[in-house]
């Protein structure tokens, strides 16, 4: 296994760095305290490709490898928690699960909008009642002569306040559907959602499905499996994209605390000086390296398309997303008072950082998912 | 990959299966894995993945179908099928 980046990925990560430094970074906090992200930056994201990376260049996106957009995530992660849900919601949950399970008219028509962000895209699967144990699901389809009846509501929806493309994950005689349903559907409306802990300029909604009526086309891959196919694939992609998210706010963490500790001084000296503050560096290095490493193997497992890449990516999210949560707190006690105020990014960080064991299958989920593996063959794992 | 024999495909998702649900669990060729509670919630997709890679086939939308992935023999016709054997 080699984890070293090509000249190309190299060369990406460099142009994901620079835009991430003069376009995201200076504005952060200020979306994080507005609560959104402007139109202005979307548009941004999708000239530049941002928001079609993976699709292959015929629907108008730009072919990135899968370590290439680990490196995306991992970039715009470190900046800005809330612009990297976007990408994955978008990018991850919706647009790769359109080209590996939509049929060629919804690819036909939804990739190249995806591709360039013209329409942005949301995955509508938690509800009031119903997160990780997706079987609670109680919104309905039903069916009809010409389509679907849907009825419910989605919670927690992440950019629901601007896509213009919702995949639905309901319940029906033949089990958990998933469908495509656009916003201008009568009998869908959202309404937004304020107070969340981290990624607060991810635009969050509640999606109110009151007899939506939806054509038989836009049935998403087949009736009843609506878990197994787009709702796993889905969150497969989704934890990709988290882990590497959460490896660039770690890794923020890490860079902003050398910083501080190269120029605070306490008790005489600096704090770069204090023993117990390399020992909290050395730590802290040690964990985003081992992330990194955990990234980087399951991105890798993805371009080669193994089996091994889905509990692989398990692993790289459940340990990017505990050990962001390490650092991040971490961070805010060498900060001192200066890390819990929000004119630095470290108190966002921190924040952020939390949402990131919940999202795509909870640490708990994951546990669960990578002790069963072990158990049945440490050998897929280790 | 080329198939050369009938019993290629079946020891090859074997291998995967046993891989995957444990070495000590026994089960018959044509014994239904998801009926026996062999099988957890990923395991669909990391099957789709496996059967695509090893077999040089798509998997497609109208090929999810429980008939062609319950158990080794199914599979096995599934692959046979697809490659137009």
């Amino acid at each position: 296994m080699n984890l070293a980046l090509t000249d190309t990925q190299q060369a990406l990560r460099e142009e994901f760095r620079s835009f991430v430094q003069t376009e995201l970074l200076p504005y952060a906090n200020d979306y994080d305290k507005q609560g959104f992200i402007p139109m202005e930056l979307i548009q941004k994201l999708g000239a530049r490709g941002y928001l079609g990376a993976t699709l292959p260049e015929a629907y108008g996106g730009r072919n990135m490898d899968q370590v290439s957009y680990g490196l995306l995530n991992e970039e715009i992660g470190s900046a800005c928690s809330s612009t990297r849900s976007l990408i994955t919601v978008h990018s991850s949950l919706t647009a790769e699960t359109i080209l590996r399970w939509g049929t060629r008219e919804q690819k036909d028509k939804w990739l190249p909008l995806l591709a360039t962000g013209a329409s942005l895209a949301a995955f509508g699967l938690s509800e009031p009642d119903a997160g990780s144990d997706t079987a609670g699901i109680k919104t309905t389809y039903q069916v009809t002569a010409d389509g679907y009846t849907l009825n419910g509501v989605k919670k927690w929806i992440t950019f629901a306040q601007t896509a213009h493309l919702f995949v639905i994950v309901a319940q029906g005689e033949q089990g958990i559907t998933a469908f495509l349903v656009e916003r201008d559907t009568p009998g869908l409306t959202v309404k937004p959602l304020e107070g969340i802990l981290g990624t607060r300029a991810s635009m969050l909604g509640e999606i109110h499905l009151d007899d939506c009526h939806i054509p038989a086309e836009n049935l998403f891959g087949r009736k009843g499996w609506g878990l197994q196919q787009i709702v796993n694939t889905a969150l497969d992609n989704g934890r990709y994209s988290v882990a590497c998210g959460s490896l660039g706010i770690a890794r923020a963490c890490l860079e902003d605390s050398i910083r501080y500790a190269k120029n605070r001084r306490s008790f005489g000296q600096l704090l770069k000086d204090h023993q117990l503050i390399k020992q909290k560096i050395a730590n802290m290095v040690t964990e985003v390296k081992a992330a990194s490493l955990l990234c980087r193997n399951a991105g890798y497992l993805r371009d080669k398309k193994d089996p091994d890449s889905i509990i692989q990516t398990s692993l790289a999210k459940y340990h990017a997303s505990r050990m962001a949560n390490n650092i991040a707190a971490e961070a805010v006690q060498l900060h001192g008072a200066l890390g819990c105020h929000d004119s630095i990014s470290i108190q966002r960080y921190f924040r952020d950082a939390k949402v990131m064991e919940i999202i795509e299958g909870s640490t708990e989920i994951q546990q669960i998912l990578i002790a069963d593996h072990s158990i049945a063959g440490l050998s897929t794992i280790l | 990959m080329e198939t050369p024999t009938q019993a290629g495909p079946r020891v090859i998702i074997r291998e995967f299966l046993q891989k995957r649900i444990g070495q000590d669990v026994q089960f018959a060729d044509t014994e239904d894995i998801f009926q026996l509670g062999l099988v957890n919630s990923l395991f669909a997709l990391e099957l789709v993945v496996f059967l695509e890679k090893s077999f040089d086939i798509a998997v497609e939308n109208e090929d999810l179908n429980l008939d062609n992935f319950r158990s080794v023999s199914n599979m096995e016709t599934f692959i046979l099928k697809k490659k137009g054997k």
